[in-house]
């Protein structure tokens, strides 16, 4: 825990050879560069394989593994799993100054590329084209949904129980339509206890990264 | 852009933000619910053409936040409600980095949380695919395009822009 210090803390600090705890390897401005080109270069999905492209193959800031397991943290905490990545491994390289850095680089282009789109979308909204050509989009947009869920789905849903959860989720939540937090306040206790249950008999986990591991497929 | 409106903005995307576990798209519904049943700031098709554009567009796809606080509040909202969707949890993130660079990460609650988490995280997926298709046009084309983009992208490797790309142009040339 001593390598939270006040320095570190605060945004604006110092230098970026700081003093103490892991010395920033990255300048702050190198993560926003970075992450600027990995969010340009994902047009349309394809983000954490760019991420990891950029982060371990290209720069070789992190090793797979570190990556792996920054991903598996992320996707526990909440918020966008991108944006999640992007901070980790700006704070992993270079403290709070490289958080900010990764976040910035990722998301400030795409956000005025959008609001861009916004001010242009809300000048034809009404022409038919347009509209037919969002069509094609949205149907895109779905099925790239559909086959995220396929991707995911394939690894996680392997027994009984992740099966159910998945569907009690999807009942609740999409056709139901009930508020998030009722949906997680049923969902997510189960789910976890079931996963905990899960755990407790088997061999220890080994503390590398385990991203694909679901208990279904570590079942004797 | 009046401060009521700017505190909704906080409290909508801020609140919503710190329930995204298994991701951005899963709270699509609950932006739906909040951003047009509940504020009606858009229209539920404006809102099906925001995923679309987040979806295509560069960057995160938990951007359509830009859309959805442009349509709320201009520019202003657009940036509130981006730094509203991201600020918080990337304070989270980073308090956690930090604690699991610093060789804290209790194995076995963590391995319980991603692993009960997970099948959620896509039953929610799914939920926010299911909630957006609802709104979209339901023509046999529509249909047809999403069941064929799905099975091409489930099958292959293909950059979806590419796919995007040609579905756009379909729906515009077909309707035509």
């Amino acid at each position: 825990m001593n390598d939270i210090s006040p320095q570190v803390v605060d945004g604006k600090a110092a230098d970026p050879a700081a003093q103490e705890g892991e010395l920033p390897k990255v300048p702050a401005w190198q993560l926003a560069v970075t992450f600027n080109e990995i969010a340009l270069s994902s047009f349309g999905g394809g983000l954490s394989a760019w991420s990891r492209e950029m982060v371990v193959s290209r720069r070789g800031w992190m090793t797979d593994a570190e990556f792996l397991s920054a991903m598996t943290i992320c996707r526990i905490l909440p918020g966008a799993n991108q944006v999640n990545v992007a901070v980790f491994v700006g704070t992993k390289l270079a403290g709070a100054r490289g958080a900010a850095g990764a976040l910035v680089g990722l998301i400030t282009v795409p956000t005025l590329l959008l609001v861009g789109i916004a001010a242009i979308y809300a000048i034809f909204q009404k022409s038919p084209i347009l509209h037919h050509v969002l069509g094609g989009f949205a149907a895109a947009a779905i099925a790239m949904t559909l086959s995220m869920v396929w991707r995911t789905g394939r690894s996680t849903l392997t027994s009984v129980m992740p099966i159910l959860l998945f569907a009690a989720t999807f009942v609740l939540n999409g056709i139901l339509r009930w508020p998030l937090w009722w949906t997680l306040a049923i969902t997510a206790p189960i789910g976890i206890a079931w996963a905990w249950r899960q755990a407790a008999p088997a061999k220890p986990t080994p503390p590398g990264p385990s991203l694909e591991v679901t208990p279904g497929s570590a079942a004797p | 852009m009046t401060l009521t409106l700017a505190l909704q903005l906080c409290q909508v995307f801020g609140i919503t933000s710190l329930l995204a576990f298994g991701g951005g798209n899963a709270v699509i519904p609950q932006f739906q619910m909040l951003t047009v049943e509940h504020y009606h700031w858009l229209t539920s098709r404006q809102f099906t053409d925001a995923f679309a554009i987040a979806q295509a567009a560069p960057g995160p796809s938990t951007l359509i936040v830009s859309l959805l606080g442009y349509r709320a509040g201009g520019v202003w909202g657009a940036l509130i409600a981006t730094a509203a969707m991201v600020v918080p949890t990337s304070i989270i993130v980073y308090v956690m980095a930090r604690l699991w660079n610093a060789g804290h990460g209790e194995h076995r609650l963590r391995h319980a949380v991603q692993n009960g988490m997970a099948p959620i995280a896509v039953g929610l997926i799914l939920a926010g695919g299911l909630v957006v298709a609802r709104e979209a046009e339901s023509s046999i084309l529509q249909l047809a395009m999403t069941a064929v983009a799905t099975i091409i992208l489930c099958a292959s490797k293909v950059n979806p822009l590419i796919v995007a790309v040609c579905c756009g142009v379909l729906g515009g040339l077909l309707s035509a």
